[in-house]
């Protein structure tokens, strides 16, 4: 994974509530075998037209936000299905953060676990990102996780908390996989034990 | 020893490794896998040289892809995208040597009703799924939740997760249901109370005499849509009705070790002076059959009720409502029972178990369809399809005019070819009425077996207590 470094991006306003995983990536889609491409279509029936044309009133579709690497969502961001299509769309269309009230949980697990960044901030900070955002491209936030900072195109600067554990693996890449299997021996001992209390699993 | 929710105790007994900051490795009992989720999982295997670490736990079966109609062990009946991600799945399943239910297997079906229906679901374990709706197996009164791809990869190479405990939520279901009043009743209601995100970073337990008077089959409903409100799990601790469903399944334990499992099984409550991070009462009395009105489950009211307008909510919910409104075709204040409906499905892993075709054969017994309409039955497994054959639902709802459909996900999401068109307007007994979920601009009202049974007997939403 590629580690998570401090950038300077366009930032995006999606204020409606409750943005589903059938909106970021519709199910279509999700009858690949791979994990990249899947940029194109993000959003996919909010900024494609039956056709396959460009809705023009969709914010992504702007000229002002093609390149948005920052998302600033409205409550609960990304609930419904656990599809992980969901952020590799984000990411492979370049979205790096996603800043919301709340997010639903698999979805902002399934973040990490790709390099990118879901940030849970009170109400009134989502409302100033929010109208930074609509600012449009002139309005490139600066991301920084080492310090937790977030600032805005105003100079405005927000503190944000972030697991110390999983900011850990995205500041340096760290796959999840080598790192609990240096713990072999804990879940190997477990088995041994769990085998004789509860031999029927 | 200080008291304990069965959240905690079921826990307790999985933590492989507990890092300083609180991080936990989960060792995990049960993984089942489908074919959309876990192809890129696999392949990371490969890629990285790795095996699956417990084969044995690890349940392999196609249903979201797969068609519903005869011929289907037919490849060529699938598009070929489908074709490939099923394909993968055959070749995962056997190069790394897991348990596998082909779809030529009369079990094979969708993979939150085989697990319970074989016994690989049982009490106290932790439970998998890179699927949202693993949620249901919580009805044994298994910790059971859903995951993405990169976990499905972290589980098929290590048998545990990366987890952080959630906090505890208390439903509580009082009194009895009145006739006519089901478990998705219940669970829209409660679902329309706390909202869509009303359970994040909660695991739910669901108790109260109404939830205990449920069937195995009520249960799982139950479960099923704990994500629906946001909770990552949803719990029932575990009873007789529990026990009797149990025994006797295929992978089941028997003799002395049943004796064994059932002594632990039997200390899997919530301890009395147990602590909750928050608690919903609600009175069964006070729960009528539901449907939801926009694109949101957590848009449920009463059948009788009227379609609410955007000024009846408050915060970003009054911009969600107008789109719902507008996506959905309805005007405030119209009646629901007067919304005509001109698809019925009736099926998935929240409604698709004998029972719930049993209620829905009960309401369309010597009764048709509306002329025009278009409605299926779609079971959950081959063997709850041969059982519904066997007691002669099958024959009651071909008689009535529905189709009859071979196992799987089906319309409950779309991606195989039962799909709604532009405009189409369903009763559905699947669990999300998201935007788009059931077909492009699709329009779907969420409700019961027996009301989606009704709705298709009247071609409108229908009290199924006037019926």
């Amino acid at each position: 994974m590629n580690k998570f470094e401090t950038f300077t991006g366009i930032a995006a306003p999606m204020p409606l509530v409750n943005i589903d995983t059938d909106m970021i990536i519709p199910k279509q889609f999700l009858k690949t075998i791979k994990r990249s491409g899947l940029g194109v279509h993000a959003f996919d029936e909010m900024r494609y037209d039956r056709q396959g044309n460009e809705v023009p009133d969709f914010v992504l579709n702007k000229p002002q936000y093609r390149d948005t690497s920052i998302l600033i969502a409205g409550d609960n961001f990304g609930c419904g299905s656990s599809r992980e299509h969901a952020p590799w769309a984000l990411a492979d269309f370049g979205i790096k953060v996603v800043v919301s009230t709340s997010f639903a949980d698999i979805f902002f697990n399934n973040c990490f676990k790709n390099g990118m960044l879901p940030i849970v901030l009170p109400q009134e900070q989502v409302d100033l990102l929010m109208s930074d955002a609509e600012k449009g491209e002139n309005a490139r936030m600066t991301v920084d996780l080492e310090t937790q900072q977030i600032t805005t195109s105003d100079g405005e600067v927000i503190t944000f908390d972030v697991d110390p554990f999983r900011k850990h693996c995205l500041l340096n890449g760290l796959d999840d996989i080598g790192l609990t299997l240096e713990k072999a021996d804990s879940i190997q001992s477990f088995e041994a034990k769990a085998a004789q209390e509860r031999p029927w699993v | 020893m200080s008291p304990k929710t069965l959240y905690d105790k079921i826990w307790d007994a999985h933590v492989a490794h507990e890092a300083e900051d609180g991080t936990c490795l989960l060792y995990i009992d049960r993984h089942l896998v489908h074919e959309v989720t876990s192809p890129q999982a696999f392949e990371g295997l490969r890629m990285a040289g790795r095996k699956v670490h417990a084969p044995d736990k690890t349940i392999a079966v196609p249903d979201h892809n797969v068609p519903t109609t005869a011929g289907r062990d037919d490849p060529e009946q699938m598009p070929e995208d489908s074709r490939i991600q099923v394909a993968a799945l055959d070749t995962n399943a056997r190069e790394f040597g897991v348990h596998y239910y082909p779809v030529s297997d009369i079990r094979q079906g969708i993979v939150h009703i085989v697990g319970p229906e074989n016994g690989w679901t049982l009490p106290g374990m932790t439970v998998v799924c890179g699927d949202s709706h693993t949620a249901t197996h919580g009805a044994f009164g298994s910790l059971a939740h859903g995951i993405g791809t990169s976990e499905v990869e972290h589980v098929l190479a290590t048998q545990t997760l990366i987890q952080k405990k959630s906090k505890n939520m208390k439903v509580e279901i009082t009194g009895t249901l009145a006739p006519g009043v089901t478990a998705k009743d219940v669970v829209l209601t409660i679902i329309g109370e706390t909202g869509t995100g009303g359970g994040t970073g909660y695991v739910i337990e669901y108790c109260g005499e109404a939830i205990r008077n449920l069937s195995m089959e009520g249960r799982m409903t139950i479960c099923n849509m704990a994500i629906e409100g946001g909770a990552r799990a949803g719990l029932i601790a575990p009873d007789e009705t529990t026990f009797d469903y149990v025994k006797g399944r295929t992978h089941a334990p028997k003799g002395a070790q049943w004796e064994a499992a059932v002594n632990w099984w039997k200390t899997l409550y919530s301890d009395d002076d147990a602590h909750w991070d928050k608690v919903v009462t609600i009175r069964g009395e006070d729960i009528a059959p539901t449907v939801t009105w926009g694109t949101s489950p957590e848009d449920a009211l009463p059948i009788t009720a009227t379609v609410p307008a955007p000024e009846d909510f408050s915060g970003g919910k009054v911009e969600a409502a107008k789109r719902a409104l507008d996506y959905m075709g309805l005007t405030p204040g119209m009646k629901l029972t007067d919304i005509e409906i001109d698809t019925v499905f009736i099926g998935s892993c929240t409604n698709g178990r004998i029972e719930d075709l049993r209620a829905a054969a009960e309401v369309v017994k010597g009764k048709k369809i509306k002329d025009g309409m278009r409605a299926m039955v779609v079971p959950g497994s081959g063997l709850v399809r041969a059982q519904a054959e066997e007691e002669g639902l099958a024959e009651i709802f071909t008689s009535a005019g529905f189709e009859w459909r071979l196992a799987g996900c089906s319309m409950c999401l779309a991606m195989n070819p039962d799909q709604l068109s532009e405009g189409e307007r369903c009763a559905s007994t699947s669990n999300r009425n998201f935007e788009g979920r059931q077909g492009f601009k699709g329009r779907t009202h969420l409700v019961s077996p027996a009301m989606a049974a009704a709705a298709a007997v009247t071609g409108k939403l229908t009290d199924v207590r006037e019926l």
